[in-house]
């Protein structure tokens, strides 16, 4: 009971950290260490600010471990521990230094941008092509011929999208073409993934570079059907 | 009586010269600007032969005119900032009687005359500097804007001469109508302000949207180049951060005043004091995401190339710092009125505890979809593993319709916490106190889950009718929550009966230092939206006009970035702590020896009290 102050916080800890590494893969993907740290730290700082709320919630929350690490009238096993404790911390901070500084083969953390700044002259664009029916169904056949290997049926899910990485987008997903305007899809489309600016760099899109094979009018119907198959809206202004 | 008559020719004395400096400023003013209009042509003429000088000893050209400009757009912001304070409190001191209100601005209104003077010698040195940094581009925007540098000019006297009368004139303009004609010199010192904000807002904002400029007068042309597309979303924006700066600054001062505070009485006034520069700044911060909202949209209006450089390229991480700088500025602020309640008012943890964690719970779970990015952080494996750097489940939360729930929801539990410690430690006897809680409660529950309703449809609808009608309907419920709830509560508690009076000086320490890093998270996030708004412009000195050609037309990395952020926090704490050592010195010596330093470390006194 003595120690049943500390017991709910750890319980909280490890249990958000057993469902975030090993919980959430059961049903979706699994989870970068980034993320896993940035959700502790705010587990922490929550049971930090909790517990420091008052004089007395704070005394019996951080008293014992203070009185523990200055080792105030120990004897015995709670000696040796706190012995141990100071020991191992510094060796565990040694070996974190050691680790994140040594040379390594792994490449390092991406900090990736999704959605890079389009050149001055793709920004400004509109889309010249009316749209109508006919216009997006035409749009959708060509989707069909040169998208659909790849980015499947809307949803980044094609049959060669398994050999990709990162995968190809996912248009159904409200977070992709549905934040962005036309006209950023029509250089994307045009310049492929080598046409991406510098700004972010390193890129990683095996988007072909349609421009030779497309004129700029079938891409504006492959922009149209794609919105429309994906059952969604590009950003506008009016 | 006789006194009252020297008195009042005294505040005569004062008026007449008043009268007499404002139309002779006004005149001087009317004196330089009106041949600025056929100087513009001469200036336009004399074509700059060097693009670019360099000190690359000193750490670069660039380097040091970040520095420089930002200390200087941290001191404005505070010189700027603390007016609407001191004013507000001369106000509220005015009109309930008060008079450690008045004490209060006074003592704030003494650190402008030290600080005003620091912040026009960085503002000429960053002059200086630019000029001979870059005299083409200084050549160019002189050409542009040379009609205002003069009125700007003008506004400086005008702003000097009311900040001198405003100081000086505090003790004699104390009653009466003198009283009002010093809140009146208060308010023109704040308007002169912000016309000295506004203008140059319009140089910096030029540099980022810049308009076509017809042919005319210079006048003609600088007000054309003046009215582009960002400046009053950048005027209302700062406007609004400089309150947050000027609260926080304040709190601040009392945190580090109350830790080394010696007696009672000074335990006291300290702790009041943090509480109002803590109010002041949560009152700031809680409409700042609103104005930050806005001027991003019309970034993205102005240039869809700029807007997506800032929220989705390479600058966009930028935002997830900021997401858990202003986290931390959320919980610190929310932290310190729940210590307010635990301490000041005797008996209230119990009661309280429940609320309080479920308002915790709610920020942290707020924070964690607000720090969540777009696109993860991860190493090859895990990508692999992920699929990518989106993820399918918590992707969602990485945009706009995610970040401006939480950011609703943070205010609205912010505002709830104002509330709740408003309310503390008294009973509401009105017949209908009943209704009213039943109505608050009701108004507030309603508003969170119309709130996330909107942030959840947000993802199912064009991106326009997100934009312009369900995240404007989010603000709006939140404001219409705020002007319900508030005067609902004053109401009530016009008739209350105090249960538990409120006592001052009993916070701990840490509430001391919770202030502290409110302002430097402040400050800290200041300077990491200084980076964002310069950097947004790429290798344009000017966006699509003028091209940086020189050897610095490359974007900085975040971590360099980030190091020059903390300098700057740094170097400008300094300076404030200067300040404040510099205004405060005179009363040490007053107060005598014993007298402890203002900028001293904690109180061991306090730390060993057991009133925590």
């Amino acid at each position: 009971m003595k120690g049943g102050i500390h017991l709910k916080p750890v319980l909280l800890m490890v249990g958000l950290y057993i469902f975030l590494k090993f919980g959430m893969p059961l049903f979706t993907a699994p989870l970068p260490a980034s993320l896993i740290m940035l959700y502790l730290m705010l587990m922490f700082s929550g049971i930090m600010i909790f517990m420091t709320l008052s004089g007395t919630s704070m005394e019996s929350f951080l008293g014992p471990i203070f009185r523990f690490i200055s080792g105030d009238g120990q004897d015995g096993t709670m000696k040796m521990a706190r012995m141990a404790v100071l020991a191992l911390f510094p060796l565990l901070v040694g070996w974190q230094t050691y680790t994140s500084t040594a040379t390594s083969t792994v490449p390092p953390a991406e900090n990736r941008t999704v959605h890079p700044a389009p050149p001055g002259e793709f920004a400004a664009m509109s889309n010249p092509v009316p749209n109508t029916p006919e216009n997006v169904m035409q749009g959708k056949g060509l989707y069909a011929a040169y998208c659909s290997p790849c980015h499947g049926l809307f949803d980044g899910k094609g049959p060669a999208s398994r050999g990709f990485t990162p995968p190809p987008a996912n248009f159904k997903d409200p977070t992709t073409i549905a934040m962005l305007q036309e006209s950023y899809l029509f250089w994307r489309i045009k310049k492929g993934g080598v046409g991406l600016s510098v700004e972010g760099m390193p890129w990683k899109s095996a988007m072909p570079r349609w421009e030779f094979e497309l004129k700029d009018e079938q891409i504006w119907k492959i922009i149209m059907g794609e919105y429309d198959g994906a059952g969604q809206k590009p950003r506008t202004w009016e | 009586m006789r006194n009252h008559e020297v008195s009042r020719g005294r505040v005569r004395g004062w008026l007449d010269a008043w009268g007499l400096s404002v139309v002779g400023l006004a005149l001087l003013t009317g004196f330089l600007a009106f041949p600025g209009a056929g100087w513009a042509e001469d200036a336009a003429s004399a074509s700059a032969a060097v693009s670019y000088r360099d000190i690359p000893q000193l750490g670069g050209s660039r380097n040091i005119i970040w520095v420089v400009a930002q200390l200087h757009l941290l001191l404005a912001g505070f010189v700027l900032g603390v007016p609407i304070f001191a004013w507000l409190c001369e106000i509220v001191g005015w009109k309930t009687g008060e008079k450690r209100y008045d004490k209060l601005a006074k003592e704030f209104t003494k650190l402008l005359t030290s600080s005003y003077a620091t912040t026009a010698l960085f503002g000429g040195i960053l002059l200086f500097l630019l000029i001979s940094f870059y005299p083409k581009l200084m050549t160019y925007l002189t050409d542009i804007f040379f009609p205002s540098f003069i009125a700007y000019c003008g506004l400086f006297l005008l702003e000097t001469a009311t900040l001198y009368l405003y100081w000086y004139g505090w003790d004699t303009m104390q009653e009466g109508r003198a009283k009002v004609f010093h809140l009146f010199l208060g308010f023109l010192l704040n308007f002169f302000a912000f016309f000295i904000m506004v203008i140059p807002n319009s140089w910096a904002t030029f540099q980022a949207s810049p308009v076509v400029i017809a042919e005319g007068s210079s006048v003609a042309r600088a007000w054309a180049a003046t009215w582009n597309p960002t400046w009053w979303p950048v005027n209302i924006h700062r406007l609004i951060a400089n309150v947050v700066l000027g609260g926080y600054i304040c709190g601040a001062y009392a945190g580090v005043r109350y830790l080394s505070a010696k007696s009672a009485e000074e335990r006291e006034h300290y702790d009041w004091m943090g509480y109002v520069g803590n109010f002041i700044g949560v009152f700031g911060l809680l409409p700042l995401p609103f104005a930050g909202y806005w001027l991003m949209r019309e970034i993205y209006q102005y240039n869809q190339q700029m807007g997506i450089t800032l929220m989705g390229g390479f600058l966009s991480w930028l935002f997830i710092l900021q997401a858990m700088l202003i986290g931390v500025l959320f919980l610190g602020s929310n932290y310190y009125f729940w210590l307010g309640i635990t301490h000041r008012i005797p008996g209230a943890e119990a009661k309280y505890k429940k609320p309080i964690m479920a308002m915790l719970i709610i920020l942290l779970l707020c924070l964690g979809v607000w720090m969540t990015p777009h696109s993860l952080v991860a190493s090859l494996e895990e990508a692999r593993k992920l699929g990518g750097t989106h993820h399918p489940l918590l992707g969602v939360f990485g945009v706009m319709s995610a970040k401006m729930t939480v950011a609703n929801l943070m205010i609205l539990v912010t505002f709830m916490s104002f509330i709740m410690y408003w309310r503390a430690g008294k009973e509401e006897t009105a017949a209908w106190a009943k209704l009213a809680r039943a109505v608050m409660s009701g108004v507030l529950g309603v508003a969170a889950i119309v709130v996330i309703v909107l942030g959840v449809w947000g993802y199912f609808v064009p991106a326009i009718v997100r934009i312009n009608y369900f995240s404007v309907a989010q603000v709006l419920i939140v404001i219409f929550v705020m002007l319900t709830i508030t005067p609902l509560t004053a109401l009530l508690l016009r008739s209350a009966r105090t249960t538990t009076e409120m006592v001052w000086g009993r916070m701990p320490p840490r509430a001391g230092y919770a202030l502290v890093l409110n302002a430097v998270m402040v400050i800290l996030l200041m300077t990491l939206m200084g980076y964002a708004r310069s950097s947004s412009r790429v290798h344009w000195h000017i966006y699509g006009v003028m091209r940086d050609s020189s050897e610095y037309a490359y974007s900085p990395a975040l971590g360099y970035a980030a190091a020059f952020m903390s300098l700057n926090t740094f170097l400008f704490c300094m300076l404030v702590a200067f300040i404040f050592w510099v205004a405060t010195m005179g009363d040490k010596a007053k107060a005598g020896s014993g007298a402890m330093p203002a900028m001293a470390g904690g109180s061991p006194e306090l730390d060993r009290s057991k009133a925590h």
